[in-house]
């Protein structure tokens, strides 16, 4: 029997990644990026495909937003709680890794 | 139809209808194909390769049971080089040592393994099959080593709903991701066994505060996914997303059906995959465009706000209830007949009431209902 699992909560040094289970792929029929996990197929904008694919297992989450602060020449404030926000989501649904 | 269909995400394989247990409630037809009436290997690949080019993303692998097939791992391996996400979806009873590895090897994606009961006697009595608890808890392990991501799917019913709150400690004491817990519909095997599996009011009312008191303590720990139970509902389901909308399923013998029991409405013929391409059927087949899209609909769907969202619901349970395949999904409340819902309710607790016979279900069986000449 495994420990019982705890939820996880982003923070600026959370280092997140894609579970092996969930997976961005490019789709040719719709010309559009898909993420696929079990039982559902997303269809990311462009800032949260952005986000995901930054979930690489090496950058921290402070990293990440000063990356894409940097790339959309945006405030890292507001930038800050947009990706926290969208990560604790993902993570919520077992979709990121934290 | 005024513009051509979008291309389908998802698809159902039923690979075989052979299966070890005989579940009450199983979704497989009445009429179970024997194996020799079931596709080849390679014609399960070519069907893949088209499907995957018509822009399907998702390739469930069902049954039966599926891993009956030995030819499994050539089957996922043939997904997998396409790049389509494979589910596997089993009873996990029988799997001989190595081959769920092989499975993951060959590039499976996720496993779906059903629990008929969260206890062993209750599971052995649903599937019909002694020991069949102890096995799926061992593929459950096994499934875990292999390093594959788990989902347990609970089907529920009157004699398994007071174990909801052990079914979600089971799934995770398994190391689950995800549990089903998935009220029983009643379609096919489980129309036939409608009175014995109906849970009474109160019972599926407590199940839902159960369910959503769990969904909020495991926010982030594990995902639960609720199949509500259509005779208590309000509103129906969007059945399937939409007929023929973004998936589409395909039986043992290659014939290519918008849901698993649209055979089960008799003005629509469905088409074999070899016969025409798997493209054609999509967009052409009569059946598949029968109720696409909105057009088809009658009053109180035709201007429902709702339309888009259930897609008029269930058609065979429209079939099967109104007689009508084209009428409102009668789960719903805005359906005339609504009211018969709850009177097949009321009907099933005191059929359920009466003394049983030596055997409590009509369990799934081949040749119990007997092929047509």
């Amino acid at each position: 029997m495994m420990a019982l699992r705890e939820r996880a909560m982003v923070s600026l040094q959370s280092v997140p990644s894609l579970p092996k289970h969930v997976r961005i792929q490019y789709d040719p029929v719709r010309q559009a990026f898909a993420v696929l996990s079990p039982e559902k197929v997303f269809w990311p904008n462009e800032i949260s495909l952005d986000i995901l694919r930054r979930c690489d297992g090496r950058s921290t989450v402070g990293h990440i937003i000063a990356g894409l602060a940097a790339d959309y020449d945006a405030e890292q404030e507001a930038v800050a709680a947009d990706v926290i926000a969208f990560l604790q989501e993902w993570s919520d649904k077992l979709l990121v890794k934290l | 139809m005024s513009e051509p269909p979008l291309p389908p995400i998802g698809m159902l394989a039923e690979l075989t209808h052979r299966c070890p247990l005989q579940c009450p409630y199983c979704s497989n037809p009445l009429e179970l194909l024997k194996a020799n009436r079931e596709l080849d290997t390679q014609s399960w690949l070519d069907l893949f390769s088209q499907a995957a080019d018509l822009g399907v993303l998702q390739v469930h692998l069902s049954g039966g049971e599926p891993t009956l097939r030995r030819d499994l791992e050539q089957l996922i391996a043939g997904l997998s080089a396409r790049g389509v996400y494979t589910n596997l979806i089993t009873a996990g009873v029988g799997i001989a040592d190595g081959r769920i590895e092989a499975f993951a090897q060959a590039g499976l994606d996720h496993l779906q393994l059903s629990f008929q009961g969260a206890r062993p006697a209750t599971t052995e009595r649903i599937g019909n099959h002694r020991g069949s608890h102890e096995k799926k808890l061992e593929t459950a392990r096994r499934t875990r080593a292999a390093g594959l991501p788990l989902t347990i799917n609970a089907p529920i019913h009157r004699h398994n709903i007071e174990e909801v709150p052990e079914f979600i400690d089971l799934a995770l004491s398994l190391g689950a991701e995800r549990l089903e817990i998935a009220n029983v519909q009643y379609a096919g095997w489980a129309l036939t066994n409608r009175d014995q599996l109906m849970p009474e009011r109160a019972a599926v009312d407590r199940q839902a505060e159960i369910v959503a008191a769990a969904r909020e303590r495991l926010t982030g720990i594990m995902n639960i996914d609720f199949v509500t139970p259509d005779y208590f509902a309000i509103y129906p389901k969007p059945c399937m997303g939409g007929w023929a909308r973004d998936a589409f399923m395909v039986t043992p013998d290659g014939t290519v059906l918008p849901c698993h029991a649209a055979q089960t409405i008799p003005s629509l013929g469905f088409e074999r995959f070899g016969t025409r391409s798997l493209a054609a059927i999509w967009t052409d087949s009569p059946a598949f465009n029968a109720f696409r899209g909105t057009d088809w609909m009658q009053e109180p769907c035709r201007n429902c706000e709702r339309r888009e969202i259930d897609w008029g619901g269930c058609r065979c349970q429209a079939m099967a209830i109104a007689g009508d395949a084209a009428a409102t999904d009668p789960a719903c409340a805005k359906s005339p007949i609504h009211a018969r819902m709850a009177m097949l309710i009321d009907e099933a607790q005191r059929a359920a009431t009466v003394p049983s016979k030596d055997e409590p279900f009509v369990y799934r069986r081949i040749g119990v209902v007997t092929e047509p000449a």
